[in-house]
C-alpha cells in the first residue's frame, strides 16, 4: 500500500491555514504600527484590533467588550481562575468545584490555589468520561466561589452537558468557567444561552498561531488585571498587543465556526468508521462516550502494547497521533484522564488518540484501518505481557477498565 | 521525542525479536504497572551466550535498549555480559533523551535476571556471581 502522510494529531495543535496566514502577513510588515501610536499605521491596527474583537465575540454570542486576549488556553485559564479565587476570596468564598480529568492549565492552578488557602472538589467522571450535572449542584455550597469544568476533554475527546452546568450555577449564583480550548470549532457555543461567565480559547486548536487564545468575561464580573503596565486590554493585560495573532484569531474562528453542522456531518462518519474498525481488533476498547464525543476525536486503549511504541509504529508509516502513555510524559504514571474513567495502569499505557480535522478523508480512514491491525499484532507479537495474558487468560473485566483472569 | 537514529533504527528493526524454545536462562523484569516488561531468553553453551533473543513491552527507549543489549551479549562469555551495563547501552545507541534513562536501566537488569535463572537451573547460587536483582513487583488492582 501506498504510504499516506496523516496528521491525526488535532487536540494537540493544527497547522495555520492559508487564508489565517493571508489575513495576519500585511500586520507583520506594513502594517506593523504600535495600536497605540496617532499616526495611520498605528490607527490601522487598533482598527484590526476593534474589528477582530467583535468578530470573535460573535461566534461566541459575547459582547466585543467581553473579549480579552491573552497567550492562548493555559493563560486564560489561570487569569479565570486565580480571578475569581482573589476576588471572591475576599467575601470569604474560598471554596472551587471542578474535575478529576481537566487539562493540566486548569488542575495545577487549583492546586496552587489550594496552597493558599482555597478548598478544591474535585467531580470524578462517569466511566464514559462525563460530568454529571447533578454532582455539580450537590457540590455547590454558600462558599463555593467558581466551578469550572471543561467543554470538551482534550484526551478522549467527550462534550460535557455545558448548558445544564450553566444553568445549575446561574440559579445558585456561582460563577462558570469552562475551558473550551476543545470545544471552539466543533460545538456551537453561545456563551449567553449556555450561562457561560468565563470561557478560555486557544487559537492553535483552530489553525490559528500557537501563543494567541482570549478569554470571555462577561459583563458584570470584574477580575483582577493580569498584567500591570500600559493600558491594553482596558488595563487588564498589559503589554502592546500580538496584532497578527490577533487578526490571525478572528479569521480561524470565524472559519471555524462558519458551518459546524457541515463539518460535525463529514468528520462523524468517518471517525465512526474509525471507531467501529479498530474496536475490530481484539482485546480493545472505546475510551470516553461514543455518543457525547467530538466529531474528530478517537481514544482506543489495545491490550498488551505500549502507547509511545504504539506511535513511533505509526509515525514509521506517516500517520501522526499521541497517547497517554506514561512514557511519553515522562512520569511513571499513564494520562490522569484515562486513569479517571477507571482504568487500570495496564488499560491505561497502551491508548492511542486520533484527532482529525476537516482535510481528513475516507482514504486516510482507510489506510489507517489498514496499517493499525498490523501494527498492534506485531507490537503484540513482541510483547511478554501480551504472552502471559495468552497463556494465563487473562481478559478483559466486564466494564473493560481492567484485565483479570 | 528526541531518539537518536539509532534508537529508532532498533526500535524499527529490532535485533533479535523472539523466544528461546530450550533456553538455558530466562528473565523478565519491570512491570506494566511502570509500563516497560523485558524478558530476555539465553542460549549457553560453555561459558558463551551463543544465542540471546528478547520481548517487550515499552516505549521505544525500552525496545531499542533491548535489542542493543541483545547484539552486545551474544557471542561473548557470561563475565563479559555480566559486564554490561546501561551506560554502555546507551552509548552504542548514540544517547538517550534524559527522561528515558529509567526505562534503559531494563536491558541490563534482564540480562542478569536471565543469568540468575541460568545458575539456578545449574543448581549454582547465583547470588555471589550476578549480585543482586530486583525482584519484579506485582502489580496490585
Ligand atoms: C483542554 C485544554 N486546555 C488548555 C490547553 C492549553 O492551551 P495552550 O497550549 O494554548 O496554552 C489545551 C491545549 O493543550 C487544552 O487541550
Ligand atoms: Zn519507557
Amino acid at each position: 500500500m501506498e504510504k499516506r502522510i496523516i496528521y491525526a494529531d488535532h487536540s494537540a495543535t493544527t497547522a495555520v491555514s492559508d487564508e489565517v496566514l493571508q489575513a495576519m502577513l500585511p500586520y507583520f510588515k506594513e502594517n506593523y504600527g504600535n495600536p497605540s501610536s496617532i499616526y495611520r499605521i498605528g490607527r490601522e491596527n487598533e482598527r484590526a484590533i476593534l474589528d477582530a474583537r467583535a468578530r470573535i465575540a460573535a461566534c461566541l454570542g459575547a459582547d466585543p467588550k467581553e473579549i480579552f486576549f491573552t497567550a492562548g488556553g493555559s493563560e486564560s485559564d489561570n487569569w479565570a481562575i486565580k480571578g475569581v479565587a482573589d476576588k471572591l476570596a475576599a467575601k470569604g468564598k474560598k471554596h472551587i468545584i471542578t474535575s478529576v480529568f481537566e487539562h493540566h492549565a486548569v488542575l495545577h492552578t487549583c492546586e496552587f490555589l489550594e496552597k493558599h488557602g482555597f478548598e478544591v472538589t474535585y467531580l470524578p467522571v462517569s466511566p464514559d468520561g462525563l460530568i454529571d450535572p447533578q454532582q455539580v449542584a450537590d457540590a455547590i455550597r454558600e462558599d463555593t466561589a467558581l466551578v469550572t469544568i471543561m467543554y470538551a476533554n482534550n484526551e478522549i475527546g467527550t462534550i460535557q452537558p455545558i448548558a445544564e452546568i450553566g444553568a445549575i450555577c446561574k440559579a445558585k449564583g456561582v460563577l462558570f468557567h469552562t475551558d473550551a480550548v476543545q470545544a471552539v470549532g466543533n460545538v456551537e457555543i453561545d456563551v449567553k444561552a449556555q450561562n457561560i461567565d468565563l470561557l478560555s480559547l486557544s487559537g492553535h486548536k483552530f489553525h490559528a498561531p500557537k501563543g494567541i487564545g482570549a478569554l470571555y468575561i462577561r459583563k458584570g464580573v470584574t477580575l483582577p488585571n493580569l498584567i500591570h503596565g500600559g493600558g491594553q486590554e482596558s488595563g487588564k493585560r498589559a503589554g502592546t498587543e500580538n496584532v497578527p495573532g490577533i487578526v490571525g484569531l478572528a479569521k480561524a474562528i470565524e472559519l471555524a465556526t462558519a458551518d459546524i453542522p457541515a463539518k460535525t456531518a463529514k468528520l462523524t462518519p468517518l471517525r465512526d468508521k474509525l471507531i467501529d474498525g479498530i474496536l475490530k481488533i481484539q482485546d480493545t476498547r472505546l475510551n470516553g462516550s461514543r455518543e457525547h464525543r467530538l466529531p474528530g476525536s478517537v481514544n482506543i486503549s489495545f491490550v498488551g502494547i505500549e502507547g509511545e511504541s504504539l506511535l513511533l509504529m505509526l509515525d514509521h508509516y506517516g500517520i501522526m497521533a499521541s497517547s497517554g502513555s506514561a512514557c511519553t510524559s515522562g512520569s511513571l504514571d499513564p494520562s490522569h484522564v484515562l486513569l479517571s474513567l477507571g482504568l487500570s495502569h495496564e488499560v491505561a499505557h497502551g491508548s492511542l488518540r486520533l484527532s482529525f480535522g476537516e482535510e481528513f478523508t475516507e482514504a486516510d480512514a482507510d489506510y489507517i484501518l489498514a496499517v493499525l491491525p498490523e501494527i498492534v499484532e506485531r507490537l503484540r507479537a513482541m510483547s511478554p505481557m501480551w504472552e502471559t495474558i495468552q497463556k494465563e487468560g487473562i481478559h478483559f473485566n466486564e466494564d473493560k477498565t481492567k484485565l483479570v483472569k | 521525542m528526541n531518539y537518536s537514529e539509532k534508537v529508532m533504527d532498533h526500535f524499527i528493526n529490532p535485533r533479535n525479536v523472539g523466544e528461546i524454545e530450550d533456553a538455558d536462562g530466562i528473565g523478565e523484569v519491570g512491570n506494566a504497572k511502570c509500563g516497560d516488561i523485558m524478558k530476555m531468553y539465553l542460549k549457553i553453551d560453555d561459558d558463551t551466550i551463543t544465542d540471546c533473543k528478547f520481548k517487550t513491552f515499552g516505549c521505544g527507549a525500552a525496545v531499542a535498549t533491548s535489542s542493543m543489549a541483545t547484539e552486545m551479549i551474544k557471542g561473548k562469555s557470561i563475565s563479559d555480559a555480566l559486564q554490561l551495563t546501561n551506560s554502555a547501552v546507551m552509548e552504542a545507541l548514540d544517547g538517550l533523551p534524559p527522561v528515558k534513562i529509567h526505562c534503559s536501566v531494563l536491558a541490563e537488569q534482564a540480562v542478569k535476571a536471565a543469568l540468575t535463572d541460568y545458575y539456578q537451573k545449574q543448581g549454582i547460587d547465583p547470588e555471589p556471581i550476578v549480585g543482586k536483582v530486583p525482584e519484579m513487583e506485582e502489580e496490585e488492582d
